[in-house]
């Protein structure tokens, strides 16, 4: 294969993973000034801060390797939907805050091991963003896991909104495990991490957390699809429109 | 307790304070002492926590990442403020949820200043700028008052806020220098932000009838008066250096003093503002009640969550 193609592959998946961290870093920061109480204020802007500090440096990169002069900003706020790659359990609505730690549980499992395994990429950026969102994502998952299981077994009402959250959310989780041409490749060149290897991970965490938690594993023949070429939820729109409307008002301005 | 041991403790209270000591949680202190610090360290909490909203308003559509970024850690840490601040209050024997019951019900106020609504981005850098910088005039004292908890709270809340008021003028100066649309933004932000700021400061000293016992008691250092001056004469040059006009007409730099003259305030509206009739009390108030009560299942889930285990420990 020549250098073409694999920048090719590297900036789909960099876009991917920088798509990813920009789009649940902005759901969560919805939260702000709106979390039960003051700690999770505190804690759900760490996690969104956590998430967009590494969507910058991704989609920097990603910018460097399409080399059309884009910059991480050109890349957030100058593209439509169809352009964004990330997938769909990032980008939907967080709901309560059950279904925000619902969807946070399935991310952080998933995030943790496949930060982990990309510590030891071929790509000597993504090893090192990997190396510090390991660190960061060992937190969003202990932080997940302890609500889902404060949830799941405090009280009726909580155990009824956490299971309806996960069972809203759990459909898109499906997604993050496919194994398309570009990743195949990319496992095979030892720049991306194997989904086939992350998945049994992924569900021994959450189905222990589950477990913990006295929820159920939702039962769905649902796999929606789509995220990682641009078919987005009807939702992603509006959070687009909210997103870029300021910059796309003020075309080539600084900030 | 009898006339003349209370006298004794009162005594070597004001001698501690006098000399500039801390009054730690255990010490005696007046009763009125500790209510005037529960009352005033409780609207500093409320202020911070009110405060996420006008400038939370923006996080979603924040014009950069880099900016996006920012703001969040800023309102990330004015939670991290009212957290310290309610802890700090709670050394008073008060209680961090009957001191929200209070906020929420309108029997505790907060700063006036919050509720001013936030209708461009360029509000966003003149918040940091402007109001966290009148801010920092009244706090720096603070950690020098005559109460540790609340000193110490104030040292690290007074370093966090230095970095607020540097990146909203660092904000502000892009805007600024930026299109005719940022620089009419920018403008605009300053021509709404710059009476309200100077309200921040209080009444005057003749209408301000706390001030002197606050005072003798260590809490307050300097009176409302001087801190408004000390931040007019600091901001002033700062407006000029932006090449953006503030929007007192009687504006007037006394070359003897080196101090800035400004016009009357208007201290209907602060009233009006500070009795309910503000832009915005109505929202913050309601919003902040609204996610209070929203989140009350997830408190009780988690307290019974608690129970369960200790239940499970003991067992």
């Amino acid at each position: 294969m020549n250098d073409t193609a694999l920048d090719t592959d590297l900036l789909a998946y960099t876009l991917r993973l920088g798509d990813d961290c920009l789009v649940l870093g902005q759901r969560l920061s919805e939260w702000a000034a709106r979390s039960p109480q003051l700690e999770e204020d505190v804690a759900l802007l760490n996690i969104a801060l956590d998430l967009l500090g590494a969507a910058r440096t991704l989609l920097t990169r990603a910018g460097e390797l399409e080399g059309k002069g884009r910059d991480e900003d050109g890349l957030a706020f100058l593209r439509d939907e169809p352009a964004f790659t990330c997938g769909l359990l990032f980008e939907a609505e967080g709901g309560d805050f059950g279904q925000t730690m619902a969807r946070q549980l399935l991310v952080s499992a998933y995030q943790l091991p496949l930060w982990q395994a990309l510590t030891a990429s071929s790509d000597e950026l993504l090893a090192g963003v990997a190396g510090k969102a390991a660190k960061e994502a060992a937190y969003h998952l202990d932080h997940a896991r302890s609500w889902v299981v404060r949830l799941g077994d405090g009280t009726e009402e909580s155990h009824r909104r956490v299971q309806q959250g996960l069972e809203e959310v759990w459909p898109y989780s499906f997604e993050l495990f496919e194994r398309d041409d570009v990743v195949a490749r990319l496992v095979e060149r030892g720049v991306a991490s194997d989904p086939d290897l992350l998945r049994p991970v992924w569900e021994t965490t959450v189905t222990e957390v589950l477990k913990e938690a006295t929820l159920e594993v939702p039962q769905t023949t649902w796999h929606p699809t789509g995220g990682r070429s641009g078919k987005h939820l009807t939702s992603f729109g509006y959070l687009l429109a909210e997103m870029q409307h300021l910059h796309r008002s003020h075309p080539g301005a600084r900030w | 307790m009898s006339e003349q041991l209370q006298a004794e403790f009162q005594a070597a209270f004001q001698a501690e304070v006098d000399a500039d000591g801390r009054i730690e949680p255990r010490d005696w202190m007046p009763d009125g002492y500790r209510r005037t610090l529960v009352r005033q360290i409780a609207q500093h909490a409320h202020s911070e926590i009110i405060g996420m909203q006008p400038e939370g308003n923006w996080i979603t559509r924040a014009p950069s990442l880099r900016r996006k970024c920012i703001l969040v850690a800023k309102v990330q840490d004015e939670a991290g403020h009212g957290l310290y601040l309610y802890s700090a209050a709670e050394t008073l024997g008060a209680d961090r949820d009957e001191l929200l019951d209070l906020l929420h019900t309108g029997r505790q106020k907060y700063s006036t200043i919050f509720n001013y609504p936030t209708t461009s981005w360029a509000d966003v850098a003149a918040i940091g700028w402007l109001v966290d910088g009148a801010a920092i005039m009244n706090q720096v004292p603070l950690t020098r008052c005559s109460y540790g908890p609340y000193a110490r709270a104030m040292t690290r809340v007074c370093k966090e806020e230095s970095f607020h008021q540097r990146q909203g003028f660092e904000a502000m100066t892009v805007l600024a220098n930026g299109t005719p649309a940022q620089r009419q933004m920018a403008q605009d932000a300053l021509d709404r932000w710059w009476w309200p700021s100077l309200m921040m400061f209080g009444p005057s000293d003749g209408d301000s009838p706390n001030s002197a016992q606050s005072m003798a008691w260590g809490i307050k250092r300097f009176s409302n008066d001087e801190l408004r001056q000390r931040f007019v004469d600091a901001t002033v040059p700062q407006a000029e250096h932006l090449g953006l006009t503030v929007p007192d007409p009687e504006l007037r730099l006394d070359p003897e003093t080196g101090s800035y003259a400004f016009g009357e305030i208007d201290w209907t509206e602060f009233y009006a503002v500070m009795k309910g009739d503000g832009p915005c009390n109505r929202d913050r108030v309601r919003n902040r009640v609204a996610a209070h009560e929203d989140g009350a299942w997830v408190r009780e889930a988690a307290a019974a969550y608690a129970d369960k285990q200790a239940r499970r420990a003991a067992a």
